[in-house]
């Protein structure tokens, strides 16, 4: 037998075996597929984020009703114009010094907050990190935008939603968004920095820093 | 189905796949970025409403108004008040750095008590226990005078406090840290009788002459000799600095004379040669409201012609006559003394020499002069009533020899102190309170101060931090630092009107300490008799409200009260000596040892240099440690890592085979320390300069072990004519290692 001749049986063999195989191999590669797609798009965002409770059921829209200026009413801005976010017992003092109705989470607060005038661990959905400057006033004062916007109706909520918070950056999943592959409906579905740039790139916002007009990352990144 | 490698290959390419498809790499590359930015350890500001408080700094005697920045209940920064008469709206560095001193380490949190060598926590109640059991024992035995206190200001309520709590137990022994207020408050007691803090009115003076004052380094209230050398030099003024080593007063002057370290005084009496003798004193001053001015021109002219002055100093006698006229001449000429921040008293004599080329050209209580600033009066509590054990307390002398017939005028001889204690057999002292100071770091001759302290059988420090002499106490009672307490702050050092500022409490206290001024009322009360009765306070606060009455209400409102219309008494009424005038000369400064400069001590054989200190806007060398940000600021040529580096003069350096950067050793009759040197220009040749405020052991590792202790390679010089410390440096050998 010549040399030709022994490669070309050696292949022939091969191709004989490859046929064999060709499906399961076809069956395993859509095996590891399905598999990782499922991980990825449904086990992965369970596992991300894990899932806290308020420390008191806050009805947002009960409380609406009773004030006058609306959200500004406990998310006010200060005297100097800095935002003062979310209430501390200081101000929910001033009607809940006693129970005032019949809901236990009332009661719960009064008697574990007020009377031992402990502030309220809220857990924040909208906290962002510390490198991101942002001004309250300059978007509610100036551009004249809607709480609604960014935050959504939670002005109309009953109830405050299980707050899920994300393990590996210790951040709420409503910064990403409820959607794990970032899709969006709404403004105040997501928000990230893309978010905050394609608001201010549609309304033409000045781009560049009020004080040393130049561009980029230090206007917000400051 | 055989599952074989390809089918597994298979599965991983597949799971790659999908993975790709899915968000899980996106979305976790994007989470682990964020996480990245965010480590634990990474201090977050706190978000909260901003506030602004004011308060007073109390870090050293510079009095400024500070505005605290507080955001929610964390205070964030210091910024110098706006508007103060003092500072205006400037603060240094190591005020800038105070909230490092409120939240840093170097807290002593709960009152500690030594058992053993080892600190033990206790509570208040039994620490105070301790203390009354301690004193009525004491008392019992007719022992009252061997309690003695050292504080930082004799001035204000605090310091009140605690020297009628001593009277009214019986002891004569209150004592102040000694720093150039004492050699300026004798000045003006011999010269013009009263009794009276020096102001100098540097901003609007023409001509400043200093004798080795770092008029921006730290001398009398820092800031606002920055501001007023500042005005002086914006108004076209001029200002020369003598003094062997270009500091940066020295840099940012007009001139700089070099002068042999310690020979300043002979310096001075060379100028009023000069002066006299070219007939360029102030007539109208010297005729009419001067007298010994005979006797003083008989001195100057007949010893410190220039030649001879001129062999003493080093300054050559050109530069001295020049320098005289120069100074005679200008419209608002001012000579100031006190070497670099004035910690050290210094001799007398010198002060007295200086102080007369003011007299000379009379430019005392003048717009640019000297101002005498009376002493506050606005403590005046009823006399304590006091029980025979107290009166016979009272009448014992004064354990450092202050007011007794060697020492007739100084009001206190803290640096006498060690010595005499360390010569007795048994300690004169039994219980030492010791407050805001820092003795066992500040004094000179460290081993023999901590020698004398061991002796004293019970030593409790009130420091708000673990201090050098803290850590040697046996018992420490933690005031709150300055940002969490009241108090009044009665002076700022230098400043040439009468100025009250008020520290206050911006934040609740941190930690399980007490007003120093509380603990003094609760031990007097404890103690019963009419030692409580001398306190009829309910609290410090309650004191301190009701003693500045109707300067209150301002005080909380503005942070300071100050005599604005204040102008320093008139000639005609100004002196109150037997003359009642300005005398050059009279019996008591006659009574006193002559000029002489000091030598530094140590055989020259053997130490054939001199080593001198410096001082640096960067280093705290008072009584509060540098915190951290001071630490950091710190210049590589006067520290590098741990490594302190001295200045010698390249001449020095090449005739004793120094390198610059190299180690060396450092040797002086008192000790000696690893070094590195730094040949340098700007020092004259045979000294060798170390900066002081390094080589702390205490206050932690931020601190303890940077760099060398100066005060443990010296020992005091006493000054034959107050019994101050008169120490300008001491005998030195630099070699190489």
């Amino acid at each position: 037998m010549s040399t030709n001749e022994k490669v070309n049986e050696v292949s022939a063999e091969t191709t004989e075996q490859d046929d064999s195989a060709a499906g399961p191999i076809i069956l395993f590669f859509i095996f590891g597929l399905v598999v990782s797609l499922v991980i990825g798009w449904v086990v992965f965002p369970k596992i991300l984020y894990s899932r806290k409770q308020q420390p008191v059921a806050f009805n947002h829209a009960l409380h609406n009703e009773l004030v006058d200026e609306g959200c500004e009413s406990c998310h006010f801005f200060r005297e100097d114009g800095s935002y003062s976010g979310v209430p501390k017992l200081a101000q929910c003092i001033d009607c809940h010094e006693e129970i005032q109705g019949e809901s236990a989470e009332e009661q719960k607060f009064v008697e574990e907050y007020v009377a031992k005038e402990r502030e309220v661990p809220w857990l924040v959905y909208s906290r962002q990190p510390d490198c991101v400057f942002f001004s309250h006033a300059a978007h509610v004062k100036l551009a004249g935008m809607d709480c609604v916007t960014c935050h959504g109706p939670i002005g109309e909520s009953e109830s405050l939603k299980v707050y899920e918070e994300n393990r590996i950056s210790g951040y709420s999943r409503d910064i990403w968004g409820k959607n794990i592959a970032g899709f969006k409906r709404n403004t105040w579905d997501r928000m990230k920095m893309d978010d905050c740039a394609e608001c201010h790139r549609k309304n033409n916002v000045n781009q560049n820093s009020v004080q040393t007009h130049k561009g980029g990352c230090f206007v917000c990144h400051r | 189905m055989k599952i074989d490698r390809r089918s597994f290959l298979s599965f991983v390419i597949g799971g790659a796949a999908g993975t790709a498809l899915s968000p899980l790499p996106w979305k976790l590359t994007d989470d682990i970025a964020i996480w990245s930015q965010n480590w634990p350890w990474t201090p977050v500001p706190q978000k909260g409403e901003v506030s602004y408080l004011n308060s007073t700094c109390t870090l050293c005697p510079g009095g400024c108004g500070i505005l605290v920045r507080k955001v929610g209940e964390r205070v964030v920064k210091l910024e110098g008040m706006e508007g103060h008469p003092v500072n205006d709206g400037g603060l240094c560095t190591l005020g800038l750095a105070g909230t490092q001193l409120l939240y840093g380490p170097t807290r002593v949190k709960t009152p500690l008590k030594k058992v053993n060598g080892a600190w033990r926590k206790i509570s208040w109640n039994a620490a105070i226990a301790e203390i009354v059991e301690k004193l009525s024992d004491l008392r019992s035995k007719g022992l009252p005078h061997t309690v003695a206190c050292i504080s930082g200001s004799d001035r204000g309520t605090v310091p009140e406090l605690f020297n009628r709590f001593l009277t009214v137990y019986g002891s004569p022994n209150f004592m102040r840290t000694s720093s150039i207020q004492d050699s300026y408050e004798l000045t003006l007691f011999l010269t013009q009788g009263v009794r009276a803090m020096a102001g100098f009115d540097v901003a609007n003076a023409d001509f400043i002459l200093s004798f080795g004052s770092g008029l921006i380094e730290g001398w009398e209230s820092p800031v606002y000799m920055f501001r007023a050398k500042s005005t002086l030099r914006e108004n076209g003024g001029r200002m020369d600095q003598i003094e062997p080593r270009l500091s940066k007063t020295a840099a940012k002057s007009d001139k700089w004379i070099a002068i042999s370290p310690g020979t300043e005084g002979a310096l001075a009496l060379g100028l009023a040669h000069v002066i006299i003798k070219e007939k360029l004193y102030n007539k109208k001053f010297v005729d009419t409201y001067t007298s010994g001015f005979e006797a003083h021109k008989k001195l100057v002219i007949d010893g410190y012609p220039p030649d001879i002055v001129s062999k003493i100093t080093g300054v050559d006698t050109a530069t001295i006559t020049a320098l005289a006229k120069d100074f005679a001449r200008a419209r608002k000429p001012l000579a100031i003394c006190g070497r670099g921040k004035g910690y050290i008293p210094g001799s007398l004599q010198e002060f007295l020499a200086i102080h007369t080329l003011n007299a000379l050209v009379g430019n005392i209580n003048q717009t640019g002069g000297i101002w005498a600033v009376p002493e506050p009066d606005y403590i005046s509590w009823p006399e304590v009533e006091m029980d025979k054990i107290a009166s016979n307390g009272l009448q014992q002398e004064r354990v450092d020899g202050a007011g007794s017939k060697a020492y007739p005028y100084a009001r206190y001889l803290l640096g006498r102190l060690p010595e005499v204690i360390n010569s007795s057999q048994d300690s004169p002292i039994q219980v030492l309170f010791v407050t805001t100071a820092n003795p066992m770091y500040a004094m000179p001759d460290t081993q023999a101060v901590a020698k004398a302290f061991e002796k004293i059988p019970f030593v409790v420090s009130f420091s708000s931090f673990l201090d050098e002499t803290a850590v040697n106490a046996d018992l420490i009672l933690p005031n709150h630092v300055f940002l969490e307490r009241y108090e009044d702050v009665p002076a700022a050092h230098g400043f040439p009107k009468p100025i009250i500022g008020l520290a206050r409490p911006v934040i609740e206290p941190l930690f399980n300490t007490q007003h120093s001024g509380d603990v003094i009322i609760q031990i007097a009360n404890e103690l019963g008799g009419p030692i409580a009765d001398a306190f009829p306070w309910d609290s410090y606060d309650a004191c301190l409200e009701e003693t500045l009455a109707d300067k209150w209400d301002a005080l909380v409102e503005d942070g300071y009260w100050s005599d604005e219309v204040f102008s320093a008494a008139d000639w005609s009424t100004a002196f109150e000596t037997d003359s009642a005038k300005f005398e050059f000369t009279n019996e008591d400064i006659e009574s006193l040892p002559r000029y002489n400069p000091l030598k530094a001590k140590g055989d020259e054989a053997h130490y054939p240099l001199v080593l001198i200190p410096y001082d640096s806007m960067r280093l705290a060398s008072g009584h509060i440690g540098s915190p951290p940000f001071l630490i950091k600021s710190v210049e590589d040529y006067i520290l590098t890592a741990n490594d302190v580096l001295v200045e010698v003069n390249p001449a020095t350096a090449n005739e004793y085979g120094l390198k610059d950067g190299k180690y060396a050793f450092l040797r002086t009759p008192k000790g000696n320390a690893r070094v590195k040197v730094r040949v340098f220009d700007g020092i004259m040749p045979g000294l060798v300069a170390i900066p002081r405020g390094l080589g702390h052991t205490a206050f932690g590792r931020f601190l303890a072990g940077k760099g060398v202790h100066y005060n443990a390679l010296i020992g005091p010089v006493e000054d034959p004519a107050s019994g101050h410390d008169a120490a300008w440096g001491i005998r030195a050998k630099l070699s190489k290692t």
